[in-house]
């Protein structure tokens, strides 16, 4: 600035060559600012990107835990198979894209190249099935069947064959002890759904596209035991893909195994009996309908009574469960989901519902000792019982005269509880009830758990139905549009489902007189499941505690070293005295000696074993009768039913008499042998489980596949 | 007190060698030293960055994990030695040569569009002779700049004029138009706007009269404008001039390189990865990573720390630069001074700007730091300029 030149520098270049200096370092800082705008503010977000950028998993899935009958019998285990993979990154690191490598394979493994290609080729839009859905990282299965000789030969000319992996690899499989397929009560598996890894996503265990996750069953209630952890490395890779080191590797840990109360023999016993009943059910005749019986499904549980636990449970008809390994064919999962099969997939001791019909009375019966009825009183059994013109007769119009509660049981006599059903509808206000109506028929039923799920360790179990005042309202308020278009027909047309939709228009809403009557016996809207009857019927027996029935028994960490007991829980007392419930046992007791079920257990040596039994025969609108038999002792019991099959001890007692002759090792004369008993007393212990953690089968499982030489 | 010292120095014969090197007004002395250090230290931090980023890119280093090191080392060599003699010959010398030196890299740009050119990423900007590569228009920066300078300093350092006449202006234009026109046809649209900034320097500092300065700027403005509006442009064109803001408008091209330069900086934070450790350097996701984007290895392995370094190193050589300018008392100086500030200036803001994703993207060299060799020579070439026009200002009485 001091600096005057010599020659005629002027201002206006000094003043422009300042403007210049300020505009660069403008530029400057304003590099600056962004710089440290992206690294240091935002830097986290950008490191995030990098790592997510250069990262790619593999995953080893983990062993799934067993599923073990109650010695430990495995009902769900998985066996090895060969399977031969493809390395994509490997192969196309070649200079052909491996294509001479997997036309080897295809030699080899007696395939096609084509169909090769196609397995180890990626899925995306314009590719159609097959295709490799997963990681392309991940090795892809070629084939899970090879065999043994394949194999060899792939392994012993790896050179020929880089990128190639023949692996004997854990595949699920059911092996149905003693041809017990117990399907519905172990379920399957199928693979994940991207939604379902998304809310995994940050759970204890989150999900991987390769994992098969449990879709009923056992499998989906405990799947996260059995799951186990799949173990994941994770690799650094550049932009082309070429793994460039490893990064972390969490191991992956196997499954725990899970313990059922289930006997495979007496399960395979009721799934034998269930099947050969409605088989015998289909040949007799329906008076009513003058058709065979259809017989079109039916369950039966076998629980014990003390604790809950389920010993066997079948649901008819079933499927089996290997059909699921391995991805299920098209064919086979139209089959197991059409109307024309009947849902093979339904467990219908848990999801299938149906009026219980007179099993039910002994729900009654608590009701009306509720109510403040005498269990000895005298109450009059006669042909029919009469509402103004409306007429219900007894079963078979049967008269038994006055009798007691005990005696109404072990007869199965409707008008009874007719009358009784009646006289408290008519006491808590009829038609228009009172503030303070007991509804003491109502209530004993969710009192005994009914209208309400059992709590069993299975999914998706139903709840039944108490067709009490509130319900009414309900379903009511949920049909009465559709109900008055119909009934706007009459009186033009004047079928029954019009006059009925009129009535149910018009009145719907209220509980019936007629409605009472038909609860009292079971029947009408009522519903239930023969697992509720189970607890029911169990309850009974045990002095009156309900339990959660539980398939689970124990669930063993992979080691052995973790056992955890699933201990039985109750969830509500029966609401009937010590005394009467005494009675009762008494009276059910009748039932199979001298009652509707004696001529089933003639010959049974009750002195040593007491059986108790209540039969049930319901009606549904425009069906065959609901078979019902519930039954049980002091350690067991059993209730069976089927749809469409005739009465409750012609269609499901000698089923559930085989049951027990099983159990208890009970001959054709009555004469016990306990060394044929299956079970003669419930088991309570845990199978041996050994030191390296494999639990002690009584029966060996089937031998693996081995492979001449393994890489351990 | 030292001044005396040196004064009684200067006048003595019989002093050394060493003394003579350090005389007040030797070269040595008289050498921008801090100008001179900065364009090192960034020749150094690019040779690590160029190393660093194609240490593993076997598919340009054939295997040779040296391979770019050693050429880029070549380069500075080459570079430094072209300063020293640019430095030698003084740009006094150089100014009556600078017809001859104009039409030489108008000649060779001219080559660039015949069939000895190549195309070279996309660009076609190169000439290939023998196992060498050539970008003509690096030169034509110079050229341009010590053409022009020659043309309007010629007056006003004559002492006829205070300021360069309308008629110097235009030829002095007319000189730039024509080989930033043939650039224009190879077409290599970021060392053209490079020409255009320089220009707009050059005018700036040479006094011209402010209606053109402002009748520049409106040209270009609306020549914009026009090339947007009139569709000369295809919508690819477009998209990818504006995926730097927004790179979904073209996510495969532009767009994924100003991605994963953003993610390259923006995960190396305060202190960077450490040299050779960047995740997105040696994973190879960022293309031209030793070219244009060599800036994004400085700020994944460097962090904050170290690629603020470059940003500041190259505000030291700015500042000097216009120190220069405005020192030197001839016009002829502060024209090229300021001219090759504004080349450097705006080549420096693009192209780094381009990687942090608030300029477009354009094939240009960070000045020092970027790998390419006929970029490397220029620059060092200017370096040489800008301290010729240093020592050679007329002490003061």
């Amino acid at each position: 600035m001091s600096n005057i030149p010599e020659t005629g520098r002027s201002s206006r270049v000094t003043i422009r060559l300042v403007a210049i200096q300020v505009l660069v370092f403008s530029l400057l800082a304003t590099l600056g600012g962004r710089l440290w705008y992206l690294q240091i503010r935002n830097g986290d977000e950008y490191s995030a990107e990098a790592a997510g950028n250069h990262v790619q998993q593999v995953v080893q899935p983990a062993v799934r835990g067993s599923i073990l009958d109650a010695r430990g019998v495995p009902l769900a285990d998985n066996e090895t198979r060969l399977v031969v993979s493809a390395s994509r990154t490997e192969l196309m690191k070649m200079k052909d894209d491996g294509e001479a490598v997997l036309a080897r394979l295809a030699e080899v493994l007696d395939m096609t190249p084509e169909e090769v290609a196609e397995k180890v080729r990626l899925c995306d839009s314009k590719t159609p099935q097959p295709c490799w859905n997963g990681s392309p990282y991940q090795p892809i299965p070629v084939t899970d069947e090879a065999t043994t000789q394949q194999a060899l030969q792939i392994r012993e000319r790896a050179e020929e064959f880089p990128g190639i992996t023949a692996e004997p690899t854990a595949v699920r499989r059911y092996p149905a002890p003693d041809k017990a397929r117990t399907s519905q009560v172990l379920g399957y598996l199928s693979p994940v759904t991207d939604e379902e890894i998304k809310k995994a996503e940050n759970s204890r265990s989150p999900l991987l596209r390769s994992d098969q996750i449990g879709r009923s069953g056992l499998e989906r209630a405990y799947d996260d035991a059995l799951r186990g952890k799949a173990g994941v490395t994770r690799y650094e890779v550049d932009k082309l893909g070429r793994v460039m080191g490893e990064q972390r590797n969490d191991k992956s840990e196997a499954g725990s195994s899970v313990i059922t109360s289930i006997d495979s023999r007496v399960q395979a016993v009721a799934e034998k009996e269930l099947e050969k009943a409605m088989k015998e059910a289909r040949k007799q005749m329906d008076r009513n309908t003058n058709r065979l019986y259809e017989a079109d499904a039916g369950a039966v549980v076998v629980m014990e009574a003390k604790t809950g636990r389920v010993v066997a449970m079948a649901s008819n008809p079933d499927y089996d469960p290997n059909a699921w390994v391995g991805g299920i064919s098209g064919k086979d999962y139209a089959r197991m989901t059409d109307k024309k099969s009947n849902y093979p997939l339904l467990n219908r001791a848990i999801q299938g519902q149906a009026a219980p019909g007179s099993i039910f009375k002994v729900v009654s019966t608590a009701a009306a000792l509720q109510a403040g009825y005498d269990f000895d009183g005298r109450y009059n059994c006669g042909s029919s019982y009469s509402i103004g013109n409306q007429v219900f007769k007894n079963f078979e119009s049967q008269n038994h005269g006055p009798i007691s509660l005990g005696r109404a049981l072990e007869v199965s006599c409707d008008t009874v509880f007719y009358a009784l059903g009646h006289e408290q509808w008519r006491k808590d206000g009829g038609l228009t009830p009172h503030k303070d109506a007991k509804n003491w028929f109502y209530r004993t039923a969710h009192q005994f758990g009914l209208g309400a799920e059992t709590g069993i360790d299975l999914p998706n179990e139903v709840t039944g139905r108490v067709p009490d005042r509130k319900w009414k309202k309900d379903f009511w308020k949920a049909n009465k549009d559709n109900w008055c278009k119909i009934a706007k027909k009459w009186p033009e047309k004047k079928d029954y489902v019009t006059q009925l939709s009129r009535e149910n228009c018009l009145e719907g809403m209220k509980l019936h007189a007629f409605d009472s009557v038909n609860y009292s016996i079971g029947q009408g809207d009522t519903l239930v499941t023969p697992i509720q009857m189970a607890a029911i019927y169990g309850a009974i027996s045990n002095g009156g505690t309900l339990y959660n029935p539980t398939v689970g028994k124990a669930i063993v960490s992979p080691d052995g070293k973790r056992v955890e007991r699933i201990e039985p829980k109750s969830h509500a007392k029966l609401p009937i005295s010590k005394a009467n419930l005494a009675k009762m046992d008494k009276a059910l007791e009748g039932v199979a000696t001298r009652g509707t079920a004696a001529w089933r257990f003639g010959g049974w040596p009750q002195d040593k074993i007491a059986m108790h039994a209540k039969t049930g025969t319901a009606e549904v609108y425009g069906k065959q009768t609901t078979s019902w038999f519930a039954t049980y002792t002091k350690d067991y019991a059993i209730v069976m039913t089927i749809s469409q099959g005739g009465t409750g001890s012609g269609a499901s007692g000698p089923a559930v008499r085989n049951i027990y002759n099983a159990l208890y090792g009970v001959g054709g004369k009555g004469g016990i042998n306990k060394k044929k008993a299956l079970l003669y007393k419930p088991q309570d212990e845990l199978p041996k489980i050994g030191k390296d953690g494999t639990i002690e089968s009584p029966e060996p499982p089937k031998k693996p596949v081995k492979v001449g030489r393994r890489s351990e | 007190m030292t001044s005396q010292r040196f004064f009684i120095r200067r006048y003595t014969p019989e002093l050394g060698a060493w003394a003579r090197l350090t005389a007040r007004d030797s070269l040595v002395r008289r050498l921008d030293w801090i100008l001179l250090g900065a364009c090192l230290m960034l020749s150094v931090i690019g040779t690590l960055l160029v190393w660093s980023a194609t240490r593993n890119r076997t598919e340009l280093n054939s295997g040779d994990t040296y391979a770019y090191l050693l050429k880029h080392l070549i380069n500075i060599g080459i570079g430094v030695a072209l300063m020293v003699g640019t430095v030698w010959l003084g740009h006094r010398t150089l100014r009556t040569a600078v017809p001859f030196l104009y039409g030489l890299s108008v000649l060779l740009v001219t080559l660039v569009l015949t069939p000895l050119g190549a195309t070279i990423n996309g660009a076609h900007a190169w000439i290939k002779a023998g196992g060498l590569s050539l970008q003509p228009s690096e030169f034509c920066k110079i050229t341009i700049i010590l053409g022009m300078a020659m043309l309007l300093a010629a007056r006003v350092d004559a002492g006829d004029r205070l300021h360069p006449d309308h008629r110097t202006v235009m030829q002095a234009l007319g000189m730039a138009v024509l080989p930033m026109a043939i650039t224009m046809l190879m077409p290599d649209l970021g060392s053209v706007m490079v020409m255009a900034v320089i220009v707009l320097g050059v005018l700036l500092a040479s006094g011209a009269s402010n209606r053109w300065v402002i009748g520049l700027c409106t040209t270009g403005a609306v020549g914009a404008v026009m090339v947007w509006q009139l569709g000369v442009l295809d919508e690819y064109q477009i998209n990818r001039f504006a995926a730097f803001a927004n790179p979904e408008l073209d996510p495969a091209g532009v767009g994924y390189n100003t991605n994963q330069a953003r993610i390259a900086i923006g995960s190396g934070g305060l202190l960077g990865k450490g040299l050779f450790h960047g995740s997105q350097t040696t994973g190879q996701f960022v293309p031209e990573q030793q070219t244009d984007f060599i800036f994004t290895v400085a700020g994944e392995e460097l962090g904050f720390l170290g690629a603020g370094l470059i940003i500041l190193l190259l505000g030291i050589v700015m500042w000097r630069c216009c120190r220069i300018a405005r020192d030197t008392t001839e016009l002829y100086g502060t024209i090229v001074a300021a001219g090759i500030t504004a080349w450097f200036a705006f080549q420096a803001f693009e192209n780094i700007g381009m990687t942090l994703g608030i300029m477009p993207v354009a094939g240009l060299p960070l000045p020092f730091v970027s790998y390419g060799g006929t970029s490397m020579f220029a620059v060092w070439i200017a370096i040489g300029l800008l301290l010729s026009i240093r020592i050679q200002r007329p002490v003061s009485a």
